[in-house]
């Protein structure tokens, strides 16, 4: 069961790094934000998966805070983008 | 004693095939946020097939958790991520309009 849970949690993050490609390509702003929302959201459920697989129930404590701080994140672009274009 | 289930391989079975779909789906977002056309659909793509693949690794995870507090506490991650979501998708896509409307104006 472990080594199931540490491929799934490998395969994330295979994800996450496929994603790395929209943070450069991507020609506005906002897709490399939406890129931010899709790392914290993937770097949850890697948290998750890991706190599974190395039975530490404390990951789950850093997966709850990771998440409310992908709110924080998303909230620091927007309000640097909004600031940048009202000039 | 053939035909007698034991509760942890099932519990196991499930726990897979929740944690295969819902890796299936976060591949399906990243597919997405590659391919779509425009920064909106690719917002589309995040919110609903990453927080959808989420929900379903949460839901694998709930049997192979200790207790009833744990369980809840899984529960409790999804909930907070689907709302940090829900508020970050809305700044973005009016961040993206806002951008638009400017350009337009010039």
């Amino acid at each position: 069961m472990t080594t199931f849970f540490l491929a799934v949690a490998t395969f994330l993050l295979l994800t996450l790094l496929a994603a790395v490609h929209r943070i450069l390509r991507g020609p506005s702003r906002a897709d490399r934000m939406l890129t931010a929302q899709l790392f914290g959201t993937t770097g949850v459920a890697i948290l998750l998966v890991l706190a599974a697989a190395l039975d530490q129930r404390a990951i789950v404590d850093g997966a709850l805070v990771f998440a409310l701080l992908a709110m924080v994140n998303t909230t620091v672009f927007v309000r640097q983008a909004w600031k940048a274009g009202s000039e | 004693m053939e035909g007698r289930f034991r509760v942890t391989t099932v519990a196991d079975g499930f726990t897979v095939a929740c944690l295969l779909v819902g890796s299936f789906f976060f591949l399906s977002g990243t597919v997405g946020i590659l391919r779509f056309p425009d920064a909106l659909t690719r917002l589309h793509a995040v919110t609903k097939a990453d927080n959808v693949g989420l929900g379903l690794v949460v839901i694998g995870l709930i049997p192979q958790s200790a207790s009833l507090g744990s369980a809840g506490k899984l529960l409790l991650v999804w909930a907070v991520a689907l709302i940090a979501s829900a508020a970050s998708s809305y700044l973005v896509s009016s961040s993206v309009t806002s951008a638009e409307r400017m350009r337009e104006d010039e």
